[in-house]
């Protein structure tokens, strides 16, 4: 069945649906229209924004991080170019090939390879990351020479901090590091764009700020793509200021020298200014590879060690004083009206009235008839345990803490422990216990709960050559704007005069101490032989172990880890005190055999010829020398 | 209803030698300068660019003249061969693309490539519009479902290439010359709810994971700013940063500085708006408009049911390629990699289109050549 056809009708259908159509194209255009007019008018202003921003980006120009020196102008820490080979891990197709390709350019080691996969774990792809850093000049030819054939690889000059001295000057003037993850969450990301490095210790953190400088930017017109079409404005940065240290170098690396072999440290200060001249710890380590980040591998070798060579002895090292703070029990003590010249009777040993225990001196058979002075000397434990019975661990503490022992010093380093200068709230408060008589018997001597930094006992040994001007220890001798080549000196900063009731304290005490190492019966008087300047010096052994009653105490039949602390603190010249310097060897034994003759060769080193003070006596010499070489103390 | 007069002032004023409608023509040209005054400027001021796309344009334009020849009814009369043979080309290049291990789109004959799926844009619309003489007017049901075979045999096997954007304006070819030819509104209605019911299985098991990507990205560009809402992103600041009066002509940041992706091809409309602004903006939706509305002119004067569905179909589907290209650009509908017609970088749908324009134009004159 063919049916009819209506042709009227059917154009009159195609004719309706095309005028429909007609109008839903007009709908739909109206629709458009409406669209892009809002976006092109009523969001306009917001688009035109982000098309500015789009196009503008900042590229951040870092600054060059200060440089430090030592009170010599030698450099500590400075920034030199070295090549890396960088890749931008989301260019890059197959990362296993690559790495195969690049490695037959250059060396690199399964730590470099296992380093730079933890990177590539741990860090967004997006990210550059080093692969292999400090390039040989060959190698970053060769590199530059094929480089364009892998996408994905660069080669980057970067400016990287150096430390010149390596291990001498690790634990003083620190290291920076990469900026990690952690550190970003921390730090003002302004001021670090573009920096790779932030300190992370010793001087290179305590001064960040001034090491920093200011980061430049340069505005520039780029593509999608991030290339740069060209430049619209140039902001340049500021480079981090220059430091200057009181550090001497030489007498820093004598210092390590001199306790080789040994744990220990050594800090000598000046004690007009509170320059530390020696800030040593040892063993140390070479702060270099800390600061591309150091291999896990080397790191918990470094952490495994015995010696602990991370651990910064001078700052954080805690150890009992032992007899080296008997000096500054007599200042208490005269302080508080006790007569120096009286004298006691030491019969080897102390029991308090109505206790049986005995506190023993180290010298079994006893000193004798004993007063103030010779105390000091001769280092009588009897006397000072009747001192501090005498006077009482809260005034202990009160007169104790006024030359520094239990607080910071307040030098410029990060995290300085206190110490502990124990008192009766103090147990009550850390330990919930009260105070025993006893404990404040063995304080008397420096042993029980006391701990001291070396630089505590530094800092405090130059208080004492001060006679009671307390300056506090520093580093940081002058700032250098290397811009502008203006340099500013920084005037010490003096805590104080200590002052004691006795006028005559310090020079008796000082006068004591000069016996020490001068006199006869002195504990040091055997490096007080062939000297060519008068120094005052106190002696000190610390137990590590305590001694039962019954026991005797045998160096060498005790396993080097219960020896005792061997330490000695000085000053000299005595009439106008250059260096104060205090020597801690843990498990040295005495303090007259280990650290005094360290002491005495780090002073003879820094009087005679750092500071070419006391020539031999040769009049001819002695004038040429004055004239030429003597230095004015400050 | 309302009745409609077989006359019209204007349609009749064009050259009589010439089998071209000026209007049409005049327009056509118009936006082909708009095209190279744009392509300079997004395609980085390569003039070899420009060369290459003014080839493709005379190359087009040759078509165009050779087919506003070629008389409807002998359209008509090929309409099932041309069908057949984009349908064996289709699957050919689909063979090929197995074989290949990858999309394929293109037959390459040596002198230049082309796309079978592009026939298709052609030979649906007529092969619907010749089925559709066969049958008495509103279509019956067997003309119907045969129609839609029709369309979805060369639609899936272009889905499968995979093009969705392609498939979508092959479908909508055949559609909307089954809606011309007045399919019942119960129908429509029928039809939307079975694509409703039909659209979680397409979204689950036709769609790419990339291309669904795209359509959620239309609901919130910003949520994957550096990822899929990336081109979106780009094109609606390049858009909204241009304003009124646009950045002037090589003066857009977007689109010199390359944030526009795609930016000679499928996103040019974002460089042109960048540019000329809404000013812009308007004079060439007009021109486009005036094209739609020219075509429809025709197809509503045209001489007989096929040449007033063909006329219809291909007025309307280049509106479609304008509506989807620029809804998508600025972010209204979903990427699908549609170019702007006649303004676009690229010869395939250029070539299409012109033959399309072609065949109007010879529907156009066939309708005259009657009057006289």
């Amino acid at each position: 069945m063919i049916p009819v056809r209506n042709y009227l009708l059917e154009s009159r259908i195609i004719h309706n649906r095309i005028v429909l159509t007609f109008g839903i194209v007009v709908v739909l255009s109206l629709i458009l229209v409406l669209r892009i007019g809002y976006l092109q008018i009523n969001q306009h202003s917001r688009f035109y924004e982000l098309a500015q921003d789009n196009r503008v980006d900042l590229v951040p120009l870092p600054p060059v991080r200060g440089l430090i020196y030592d009170r010599n102008g030698v450099v500590l820490a400075q920034n030199f170019r070295v090549y890396n080979l960088e890749i931008l891990p989301d260019q890059v197709d197959n990362m296993d090939q690559l790495l195969d390709q690049l490695g037959q350019l250059v060396e690199l080691t399964d730590e470099d390879l296992e380093r730079f996969r933890t990177l590539l774990r741990r860090r967004p792809s997006f990210e550059r990351q080093t692969l292999r850093a400090n390039l040989s000049e060959r190698e970053a030819s060769r590199l530059a020479v094929n480089l364009h054939r892998y996408q994905g690889a660069e080669l980057k000059a970067r400016l990287q901090r150096n430390y010149t001295q390596g291990d001498l000057t690790a634990h003083a003037v620190g290291y920076v590091g990469r900026i990690s993850a952690d550190d970003l969450e921390q730090i003002d990301n302004d001021k670090y764009r573009g920096l790779e490095y932030i300190g992370r210790s010793g001087i290179e953190a305590y001064y960040e700020s001034t090491l920093l400088g200011k980061s430049g930017y340069e505005r520039v017109e780029t593509n999608a793509h991030g290339k740069v079409i060209r430049s619209l404005e140039q902001i340049a940065s500021d480079a981090g200021k220059t430091i200057h240290l009181s550090l001497d170098t030489p007498l820093q690396r004598k210092s390590i020298e001199a306790l080789d072999g040994y744990e220990g440290s050594v800090v000598a200060i000046e004690p007009a200014t509170g320059d530390v001249l020696a800030f040593a710890s040892v063993p140390s380590y070479d702060p270099n590879p800390f600061v591309n980040g150091i291999s896990k591998k080397a790191y918990a070798e470094l952490r495994a060690s015995e010696r602990r060579p991370l651990l910064n002895r001078s700052l954080y090292g805690r150890y009992a004083p032992g007899s080296t703070i008997k000096g500054f029990m007599s200042l208490v003590g005269m302080d508080n009206g006790v007569n120096h010249d009286n004298s006691i009777f030491c019969g080897g040993f102390y029991r308090l009235p109505g206790h049986r225990h005995r506190y023993r001196d180290w010298k079994k058979s006893g000193h004798g008839t004993m007063d103030g002075h010779n105390a000091i000397v001769q280092s009588c434990d009897v006397y000072y345990y009747r001192l501090a019975k005498q006077l009482g661990i809260d005034q202990m503490h009160e007169g104790m803490s006024r030359y520094g022992f239990g607080k910071p010093s307040g030098i410029d380093l990060l995290g300085e422990p206190s110490g502990l200068m124990p008192s009766k709230k103090w147990k009550r408060e850390a330990r919930g216990q009260p105070w025993y008589p006893g404990e404040t018997i063995i304080t008397g001597i420096g042993q029980g709960y006391m701990l001291v930094t070396p630089l505590q006992l530094a800092a405090a040994t130059a208080t004492l050559a001060n006679r009671g001007k307390q300056v506090v220890p520093r580093f940081l001798t002058a700032v250098e704007n290397p811009q502008s080549q203006t340099r500013e000196d920084l005037p010490p900063t003096v805590n104080g005069y200590i002052e004691t009731r006795n006028s005559e304290a310090y020079d008796r005490v000082i006068d004591a101490m000069r016996d020490v190492v001068h006199g006869k019966k002195g504990t040091a008087r055997r490096i007080g032989k062939d000297i060519r300047y008068q120094m005052a010096g106190k002696t000190g052994t610390a137990q590590v172990k305590s001694i039962a009653q019954n026991e005797t105490y045998r160096e060498e039949e005790t396993e080097k880890r219960f020896r005792d602390h061997s330490l000695f603190i000085g000053f000299a010249p005595l009439e106008d005190p250059q260096i104060a310097i205090a020597v801690i060897i843990e498990h040295g034994g005495s303090g007259s055999r280990t650290a005094a003759p360290i002491a005495r060769k780090l002073i003879d080193y820094y009087l005679l010829e750092r500071l070419k003070l006391f020539p031999e006596v040769d009049e001819e010499q002695e004038l040429a020398a004055r004239g030429n070489n003597s230095r004015e103390p400050g | 209803m309302v009745s409609w007069s077989n006359t019209a002032r204007g349609i009749n004023r064009s050259n009589p030698t010439l089998p071209l409608d000026l209007p049409l023509v005049i327009a056509i040209l118009m936006i082909l300068m708009l095209s190279m005054v744009v392509i300079y400027s997004a395609g980085g001021e390569s003039t070899a660019l420009l060369t290459r796309q003014s080839l493709r344009i005379a190359f087009a334009l040759v078509l165009m003249l050779l087919f506003s020849r070629i008389s409807p009814q002998t359209l008509m009369r090929w309409s099932p061969y041309v069908y057949g043979l984009g349908l064996v080309l289709l699957f050919a290049v689909l063979g090929f693309g197995f074989i290949g291990k990858g999309a394929q789109r293109w037959i390459d004959l040596g002198l230049f490539r082309f796309q079978p799926a592009e026939i298709m844009k052609l030979a649906v619309p007529m092969m619907v519009a010749w089925i559709m003489t066969r049958s008495t007017l509103p279509p019956r049901i067997p003309y119907l479902v045969v129609s839609i075979c029709v369309v979805l045999l060369p639609t899936t096997l272009v889905v499968l290439q995979p093009d969705l954007g392609t498939a979508i304006l092959i479908a909508s070819t055949g559609v909307i010359v089954i809606f011309l030819a007045g399919i019942g509104w119960k129908l429509i209605l029928g039809v939307f709810v079975a694509l409703g019911a039909f659209a979680p299985l397409l979204w689950y098991f036709v769609l790419h994971p990339y291309q669904q990507r795209r359509i959620l990205t239309l609901f919130d560009p910003w949520a994957d700013p550096l990822g899929a809402g990336y081109h979106t992103i780009q094109s609606i600041i390049a858009i909204g940063s241009g304003g009124v009066h646009g950045k002037g002509w090589l003066g857009g940041t977007q689109s010199q500085l390359e944030f526009i992706p795609e930016r000679s091809t499928d996103f040019i409309f974002a460089v042109y708006a960048e540019e000329f602004g809404l000013v812009g903006v308007f004079l060439l939706l007009s021109l486009y408009l005036f094209l739609v509305f020219r075509g429809l002119m025709i197809a509503f004067y045209a001489r007989g049911t096929y040449s007033r569905l063909l006329a219809g179909s291909l007025s309307l589907t280049f509106f479609l390629y304008v509506f989807v290209n620029i809804g998508m650009v600025s972010g209204i509908l979903p990427v699908v990699g549609i170019p702007l017609p006649l303004i676009s970088y690229g010869g395939t749908s250029m070539v299409t289109l012109m033959v399309g324009f072609g065949m109007l134009m010879s529907i156009h004159s066939d309708k005259r050549s009657l009057s006289r």
